[in-house]
């Protein structure tokens, strides 16, 4: 669970970079979408590296999923299916202290993983081309964010990527044997908030500058 | 004080079990929780009807025998008290409180409010404990022991084996437990020997008896009445992973 999530985390970090290339104009971008399939060549065939990366990739989703459905069996099968409504008093809902990303992680996870599949066919297969389809990853882009259904989409799969984020990395911290004093613990939780805000702000970044005009 | 009390009664582990709702007058706010279910019996006796089953021993917080769901929390709405250790100026004149069981899958419910935590000491056979050649007793000061070491393996000690924790947990899941009892032998010299091993059979005894995995909510700690730190989790893990680098020994 932990170290598939860490490397899905590299990767959003490196993919959250690589939209912000909006801002350098459809050359660039479209360049840089480009040397994603030379990249390697001639050691590699053309989209080598990046199929090596896909691999990687899936490999990551696959097994977070299947730790976390693994989880998530466990603990049904430990209350009764009903997790913390397994008491009939309804006083405590939340506990003493359990923040709204810990109990949204899992569904979270699936809004994401249904995101990511609706992503890919709009951005990288583009069979689902809001806006009009196009050969240029940057038109593409364009053509689909001024439309604010579309920005919407995203942002709502960005807040549930928030929650997921926030709590997800302080437990994979955590559960890899990090946190093992308050000083530590305090400094765990701020990391995964700033790295949390960080890749969000920059994923929302280039989508609202194309709505609002900025990019164009 | 008066109080409504809504009680989870259950005839036996295969009786489907129902709350009941007993009013409860003449509270002292000084009385502790489970003396208002000694009064409360008390009177179900007098009134020929079976009395509530719940368990208690000391009555003094050390001995992690009670332990029950007020109204949703696990030992009640005050944090750092077991059960017993809870009284009634905790709460207000007319409350209606609900009192159930611990509830887990291992847990299970013998009567009323009394379940089955022999699960517990299953998983502390797996490991917890140490070997040493028997004879006379060491000299007290013939292993030293570094200041900081010694009060964490004494935090992590004075878990009391509640369950609590469990009961609190969303997964189920007993980590806390088990990272107490893991980081408490783990801390010390005395510990060294059987670090890894006991890491990963106490671990393979918690999966075993179908508790489910830690996701670090951290809601075991906010109820644990010892006041367990979450860090022990992550002690288990690091335990768990230096024990799989040396080839799982
Ligand atoms: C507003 C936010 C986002 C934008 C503007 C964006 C943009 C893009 C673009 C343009 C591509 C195609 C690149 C190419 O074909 O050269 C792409 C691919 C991809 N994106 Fe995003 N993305 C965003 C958020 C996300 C998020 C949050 C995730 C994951 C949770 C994600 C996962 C992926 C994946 C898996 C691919 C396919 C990689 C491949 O196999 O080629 N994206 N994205
Ligand atoms: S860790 Fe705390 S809550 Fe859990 S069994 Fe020990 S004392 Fe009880
Ligand atoms: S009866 Fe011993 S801890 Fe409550």
């Amino acid at each position: 669970m932990a170290v598939t999530g860490v490397i899905l985390v590299l990767f959003l970090i490196a993919h959250m970079y690589g939209n912000l290339k909006i801002f350098s104009g459809q050359q660039a971008f479209d360049d840089y979408s480009a040397y994603l399939r030379n990249l390697g060549e001639p050691l590699l065939p053309y989209s080598g590296a990046l199929w090596l990366m896909r691999v990687v990739l899936l490999a990551s989703i696959l097994l977070h999923i299947y730790a976390a459905v693994t989880l998530w069996h466990r603990a049904r099968a430990v209350t009764g299916g009903r997790g913390a409504a397994r008491y009939v008093s309804t006083k405590a809902r939340r506990g003493h202290q359990r923040s709204y990303a810990s109990f949204t992680l899992r569904w979270g996870g699936v809004v994401i993983g249904l995101f990511v599949i609706y992503h890919v066919l709009h951005l990288t297969t583009n069979t689902i081309a809001p806006g009009g389809a196009s050969a240029s990853p940057y038109e593409r882009m364009i053509n689909g964010f001024q439309l604010w259904p579309v920005v919407l989409s995203y942002t709502v799969a960005l807040i549930a990527l928030a929650f997921h984020l926030r709590h997800g990395l302080w437990a994979a911290f955590a559960s890899l044997g990090w946190n093992r004093s308050p000083r530590v613990r305090r400094n765990l939780n701020v990391m995964a908030t700033v790295v949390t805000v960080v890749i969000i702000a920059g994923f929302l970044i280039p989508p609202f500058a194309i709505l609002f005009g900025v990019v164009q | 004080m008066n109080i409504t009390l809504r009680v989870w009664r259950q005839r036996d582990a295969a009786d489907k079990g129902r709350m009941v709702t007993y009013h409860v007058e003449g509270i002292s706010p000084d009385m502790s929780f489970l003396e208002v279910l000694d009064m409360l019996n008390e009177r179900l006796t007098m009134e020929g009807e079976d009395p509530i089953a719940f368990d208690s021993d000391c009555r003094e917080g050390i001995c992690g025998a009670c332990g029950l769901v007020i109204n949703g929390l696990a030992h009640g709405p005050k944090q750092m008290v077991t059960t017993c250790q809870l009284h009634m100026r905790s709460f207000n004149d007319g409350d209606v409180i609900d009192v159930e069981p611990f509830r887990a899958e291992p847990f299970t419910v013998i009567r009323d409010l009394v379940v089955d935590r022999s699960s517990f000491d299953r998983i502390i056979q797996a490991g917890g404990y140490i070997s040493v050649n028997t004879g006379a007793a060491p000299d007290a000061h013939a292993i030293p022991v570094p200041r900081e070491d010694a009060q964490d393996a004494f935090d992590a000690a004075a878990c009391i084996s509640c369950g609590a924790c469990v009961a609190a947990c969303p997964n189920g899941s007993a980590s806390l437990f088990l990272g107490a009892k893991i980081a408490h032998l783990g801390k010390l010299p005395q510990g060294q020997p059987e670090r890894h091993s006991r890491a990963l059979r106490m671990t393979a005894q918690h999966d075993h008896e179908g508790f489910g995995g830690c996701t670090q909510i951290g809601e075991c700690e906010a109820v644990c009445p010892k006041g367990i730190p979450l860090s022990v989790i992550s002690q288990t893990n690091a335990d768990v992973l230096g024990a799989l680098a040396h080839g799982g020994k």
